[in-house]
C-alpha cells in the first residue's frame, strides 16, 4: 500500500507531473521574458495537456498501431519509476537498494528508446529521419553521461546506492569540491541538455527542418503522454545531478529547503541559458562534439577519480 | 470537448495554398516579441496532427484544392479553419481565373474570415480573439434568459 502510494502519488506520478507542469511554465515564461515577450499564463502547460486529452487520436494506416500507441506509456512509466527511485532516498533516509543508481540510469534511457519505437512505427519519412537522429544522439551522449555519473562512485571507492552517496556527502562535504567531480559535473550538464533534447541538441524534433520529428504522426492522448513525460524528465534530470554531485535535494529543515531550491534554480537557469544562447548543431557535429571533447573530458574525470583527486 | 479548454491553447498550423507570401509573413509577425500570441496560448506547430487551427493563406488553385482537402481530413477533430487574407476569403483579384476552381469556403467549413491584403498582425489577433469569444459564448436561448 505504501509502495503504491509512493509510485502513484508522492513522489511518483502525481507529484512529478505537477512539478513538471509548473517547471514547464517557468521554462516558457523565462524564455519569453529573455526574448522580451510576455509569455503564457501559469495554467498554459496544464491546458495544453488537457486539450490534447480531448482531441481525436489518429493512427497512421501503414504503421504498427499497437506499438505506436504503447510507446508513450513506456516513456511515462519509466519516468515514474525513475523519479520515485531518485526522490525517495532524498526525502526518506535509508530507502532504496544496492545499485539503484544503475537502475535509474537505465530507466532514464527508456524515454529516448520509446521515442525511437513510436517514431519508427508511425511509417512517416520525416519521423524516420527524426528516429535516426535520435539514435545517433543517444549513442553519442550515453557513454559520457554514464562515465560522468560514475566518477563520484569511483571517487567514493564504490558506493553505488543513492542513499550511500547522500550519506557520504553529509559527512565529507559536497562532491563538487573534488577536481575530478567538477569535470564530471560539467560533462553531465552538457549530456543532460542532450538527453532533454533541448536546443543545441534538438535535431531529433527540429521544428524548422523535420516538423516534429518522431512525434509527427502523434495526436491527442499519446502526444499528451509524450509531452507530459518530457516535462517530468525536465523536472527530474537536474535532481539526478543535485543528488550525485551537490549534496542532495532534501527538505528536512529550513536551511536545507532553501539551499535545495537555490541549487535547483541555478541548474535550471543554466539549462535555459544554454538553450537560448545556442543555435542547433547538425547531427554529425553533435556526434563529433560528444565523442571527441566530451568523452575525453569524462575519461579525464574518471582517471583523476581513480588517482584519488 | 470543452471549448473553454480548446480555446485556451490553440495550436496553429500554417498552410499556404498559393499565396504571394505577404499573408505568411504577417502571420509569422504575430509570433514575434512585438505581438507575441503565446500569451494567449497559441503556438505554431509543424505537423498537421498537432493542429487545432488551420490558418489558410492564398487563393486556392486546381492543384492545391485537393491537397487542402486532404490536409483538413488529416487534422484531428475538433479543428478550426481560418481564412487569412482577401485571397483566402474570396479569391481576391484572382476571381474568375482559369486555374482557380472554387473559393476556400465552398470545400471547407471556414470558422473565421480575416480580410486584408495582407491583414495586419493586429487584425489577425483581433480576429482570433473574436473567434475565441464566439466559441465561449453561451447558446442564444440562455443569453435571452439572462437578459430578462
Amino acid at each position: 500500500m505504501n509502495t503504491l502510494f509512493n509510485y502513484l502519488i508522492f513522489p511518483g506520478f502525481l507529484f512529478t507531473s505537477i512539478a513538471g507542469l509548473a517547471l514547464n511554465w517557468i521554462d516558457r515564461k523565462l524564455t519569453a521574458r529573455i526574448q522580451w515577450r510576455v509569455g503564457p499564463p501559469w495554467y498554459q502547460p496544464l491546458f495544453d495537456v488537457l486539450k490534447l486529452f480531448g482531441k481525436e487520436i489518429t493512427i497512421p494506416k501503414e504503421g504498427k498501431d499497437t506499438l505506436f500507441l504503447i510507446a508513450p506509456f513506456f516513456s511515462l512509466g519509466a519516468i515514474v519509476f525513475a523519479s520515485t527511485l531518485l526522490l525517495l532516498p532524498n526525502f526518506i533516509s535509508s530507502s532504496g537498494f544496492a545499485g539503484d543508481l544503475i537502475v535509474i540510469l537505465y530507466l532514464f534511457m527508456i524515454p529516448g528508446i520509446s521515442t525511437i519505437l513510436g517514431g519508427a512505427s508511425s511509417a512517416n519519412p520525416l519521423a524516420s529521419l527524426g528516429v535516426s537522429r535520435e539514435i545517433k544522439l543517444m549513442i553519442s551522449y550515453e557513454l559520457p553521461l554514464v562515465l560522468a555519473i560514475f566518477t563520484p562512485v569511483i571517487k567514493t571507492s564504490g558506493i553505488i546506492t543513492i542513499d550511500g552517496l547522500l550519506k557520504y556527502q553529509l559527512t565529507n562535504g559536497i562532491m563538487l569540491k573534488n577536481p575530478s567531480c567538477i569535470i564530471a559535473f560539467l560533462v553531465a550538464i552538457i549530456c543532460i541538455q542532450a538527453k532533454l533534447g533541448s536546443v543545441p541538441f534538438d535535431q531529433s524534433e527540429a521544428e524548422t527542418e523535420i516538423m516534429a520529428g518522431a512525434y509527427i504522426e502523434y495526436s491527442g492522448l499519446p502526444l499528451a503522454i509524450f509531452k507530459l513525460s518530457k516535462m517530468m524528465l525536465t523536472f527530474i534530470a537536474p535532481i539526478l545531478l543535485i543528488t550525485v554531485f551537490l549534496n542532495g535535494f532534501r527538505f528536512d529543515n529550513l536551511l536545507a529547503t532553501i539551499t535545495s531550491l537555490i541549487k535547483y534554480l541555478i541548474l535550471f537557469f543554466i539549462y535555459i541559458l544554454i538553450k537560448l544562447t545556442n543555435p542547433r548543431l547538425r547531427i554529425d557535429q553533435t556526434v563529433k562534439f560528444f565523442w571527441s571533447y566530451v568523452t575525453v573530458f569524462a575519461l579525464i574525470g574518471v582517471v583523476l577519480a581513480l588517482l584519488g583527486v | 470537448m470543452n471549448t473553454k479548454i480548446l480555446t485556451k491553447s490553440l495550436w496553429l498550423f500554417h498552410c499556404s495554398v498559393g499565396s504571394c507570401n505577404n499573408c505568411d509573413i504577417e502571420l509569422l509577425d504575430c509570433l514575434t516579441p512585438r505581438y507575441d500570441v503565446e500569451r494567449f496560448g497559441m503556438l505554431l506547430v509543424g505537423s498537421i496532427r498537432h493542429a487545432d487551427v488551420i490558418a489558410v493563406t492564398g487563393a486556392m488553385n486546381i492543384k492545391s484544392a485537393e491537397r487542402m482537402k486532404k490536409i483538413y481530413e488529416q487534422a484531428p477533430k475538433p479543428c478550426l479553419v481560418v481564412a487569412c487574407g482577401t485571397c483566402a476569403c474570396s479569391q481576391g483579384i484572382f476571381k474568375g481565373s482559369y486555374s482557380m476552381p472554387t473559393p476556400l469556403d465552398e470545400i471547407l467549413p471556414v470558422n473565421l474570415y480575416i480580410p486584408g491584403c495582407p491583414p495586419r498582425p493586429e487584425a489577425i489577433i483581433a480576429g482570433i480573439v473574436n473567434l475565441i469569444n464566439r466559441l465561449n459564448r453561451p447558446p442564444k436561448k440562455k443569453r435571452l434568459e439572462a437578459k430578462i
